[in-house]
């Protein structure tokens, strides 16, 4: 191709270039990682299993190897609570951070989460209608997760219609109808909280409004696999298309993205994870916010290498959240969401003093 | 490759915002469409670029209609710098020239990038001579930057047709004049909405003037900017001059007395 006139802009004295992480090593660590985190997370606990009966145990139950009777007990807390439970941090920290780089994207702002939808707000109603006032008790273990997985994609519905317009879905109207509706989402679970008689009942939906990994079973771990799996393959089919509904509506029409169609399938897959994340494990705060930020700070904001790495990164952040959860007042759990809130805030603080990195509103 | 706008109409909320305009621009053309605010520019250019589909009439690019076709394909044959240059995330300026790509893409999981994507992305900065801006982040160039870096997107974008709302909104005088002459050294056939008569009249082959959302003039520059035209379009009075270096009609204004009635001929040179 010739050069077109015009002479080159004087190298001006600016900024330097932005330092990126190439991704397929950073991938290839963050698996090493997560592998290894899920090691802790089922080594890890207040019932003390030494490391050598953890391993014995993992190979015996990946293996289909034979324990001896009197293993059976610690054999149970391996394979039966704490591995579900890892697996399922992982799965759910990946689900979070995934879709959060997909609403950041779509709604074309940084402060965004996946709660922002109101989604979580919405299966919180069901959750805590479970909870405190016995609904759905027909279903038995299932309730809680059923009712709270039913009532998230009504909430999605809901906000849907609210903000749906001619030209499809818009960014402004998403944020806006799905905040007011959390509001009233909250009221009506703050509403059931505040009439609640049990003491216990309360505790429990307070836990569950800040998100625990405690219900964890291998019952809890498929669904909520599956759904973040097939998410975060279809959002990474559609990373190109991300980058340019980011640069605005008018631009993606430009590059052939159908921006209204894109928003509403990117609406729905997202509210699908969070509706399955949130069923199994409350609204854990801080992951889906800060893990999307943190992985552009690293790798930048092209979303062929943000989604990439999201997943991994926010797995492995929620699995050591929750044994830090379980251990830190051990055999007392506090709250997963308090522990990924304080262990996330200063490293985040910290990434954003070092500079390099615009959040969305300049420098 | 020609573009035909024919008849386009576009109604948004009840209320007709152009109406029946057409355009034509034959391949290699530079046309420029000028108008004051509000008088359809940007809403008959979204048409074109498909982030609007017109109510009646259509576009064509060699015959074919632009809005039958399927959006990626649509995008390989023309790219647009609209208006809005807000990336909400720090993408290099790289990154956004990569996005030319993507309508050449079948969007795998994860599609990479086939090789010589990234030679020809590195060859359509180096064009608009904004190979050193590669590496730093798009958020944090000067605007004349950013509009050379969108440019380079375009040219990625291997298309046949350029569309540009207002490209040189906000830019200072030498940058404004550094995108235009890009632009039409770019050999792609051109339609661009332009606020500034002076530089529509010296880099366009036609301009169309467009009045509340009719063509009000179509022709060369020479022919179309006559100061009657302008006195009823924009209500000020211009007096026309030939640049002494180019030979381009240019035009200086005055305010015309809100008493006096635009009903004669200013004095034309």
């Amino acid at each position: 191709m010739p050069a077109i006139s015009t002479a080159p802009a004087p190298a001006a004295a600016g900024p330097p270039a932005l330092r990126r992480l190439p991704v397929p090593a950073s991938a290839a660590v963050c698996a090493v990682l997560l592998l290894g985190s899920l090691v802790c997370g089922v080594g890890l606990g207040s019932a003390g299993v030494s490391w050598g009966e953890t391993l014995h145990f993992l190979t015996a139950g990946l293996t289909g190897g034979t324990i001896r009777s009197d293993e059976v007990a610690a054999y149970t807390i391996v394979w039966e609570i704490r591995l579900p439970r890892a697996v399922l941090a992982a799965v759910v920290g990946a689900g979070l951070a995934s879709v959060g780089v997909a609403v950041q994207a779509m709604v074309r702002n940084a402060l965004a989460d996946p709660f922002v939808l109101g989604v979580s707000s919405g299966a919180a109603v069901g959750a805590n209608a479970v909870l405190l006032l016995g609904a759905f008790a027909a279903l038995g273990v299932w309730a809680l997760s059923v009712s709270a997985f039913v009532s998230a994609l009504a909430a999605m519905v809901l906000v849907y219609l609210a903000a749906r317009t001619a030209y499809g879905l818009t960014p402004l109207r998403l944020v806006l109808s799905g905040t007011a509706l959390s509001y009233g989402f909250s009221a009506l679970t703050t509403l059931m909280v505040f009439r609640a008689e049990r003491g216990e009942a309360a505790r429990s939906a307070m836990m569950w409004l800040l998100g625990s990994l405690g219900g964890a079973t291998w019952g809890s771990v498929p669904l909520a696999a599956v759904t973040v799996l097939a998410g975060t393959v279809y959002l990474g089919t559609r990373a190109g298309q991300l980058n340019a509904l980011a640069m605005g509506d008018e631009t993606a029409a430009a590059l052939g993205v159908r921006a209204g169609r894109l928003r509403t399938e990117l609406f729905v897959v997202t509210a699908a994870v969070t509706a399955a994340v949130v069923a199994v494990s409350g609204a854990i705060g801080f992951v889906g916010l800060m893990v999307p930020h943190v992985v552009r700070m690293l790798v930048g904001a092209d979303h062929r290498r943000v989604l990439v790495l999201a997943p991994l990164a926010g797995a492995v952040l929620l699995v050591w959240a929750d044994i830090v959860s379980r251990l830190l007042l051990a055999p007392a759990e506090i709250p997963v969401g308090v522990v990924t809130a304080v262990l996330g805030v200063p490293c985040f603080l910290l990434l954003m003093r070092r500079g390099g990195y615009a959040f969305g509103g300049g420098r | 490759m020609r573009v035909d706008v024919e008849g386009v109409t576009v109604e948004l909320a009840g209320s007709r915002i152009v109406e029946d305009i057409t355009v034509r621009a034959d391949a290699g053309q530079v046309v420029g469409v000028v108008g004051p605010n509000g008088s359809g520019k940007s809403t008959l250019l979204r048409c074109v670029y498909r982030a609007l589909r017109p109510t009646a009439g259509t576009v064509r690019l060699d015959g074919d209609d632009l809005h039958a076709m399927d959006a990626r394909a649509a995008a390989r044959r023309l790219a647009a710098l609209p208006q809005e240059s807000a990336a909400e995330f720090d993408f290099t300026a790289a990154e956004v020239v990569a996005m030319g790509r993507l309508p050449h893409h079948r969007g795998g999981p994860f599609a990479g990038r086939p090789s010589g994507d990234a030679a020809l992305c590195a060859d359509a900065l180096d064009r608009v001579g904004a190979g050193h801006l590669a590496g730093r982040g798009f958020r944090s160039l000067s605007g004349g930057e950013k509009q050379r870096v969108l440019i380079a997107r375009a040219l990625a974008q291997q298309p046949r047709v350029l569309v540009l709302d207002e490209p040189t909104n906000h830019l200072d005088i030498s940058h404004q004049l550094d995108v235009l002459s890009l632009v039409r050294d770019s050999g792609l056939t051109v339609l661009a909405a332009l606020h500034d008569l002076n530089l529509a009249a010296s880099h366009c082959d036609l301009l169309y003037v467009l009045d509340g959302g009719r063509v009000a003039a179509a022709g060369p520059p020479h022919d179309v900017l006559r100061p009657r035209l302008l006195a009823e379009v924009f209500g000020v009075r211009a007096h026309r001059v030939t640049h002494p270096v180019t030979g381009a009609v240019q035009l200086l204004f005055d305010r015309i007395d809100p008493t006096e009635l635009p009903d004669q001929e200013p004095a034309c040179p």
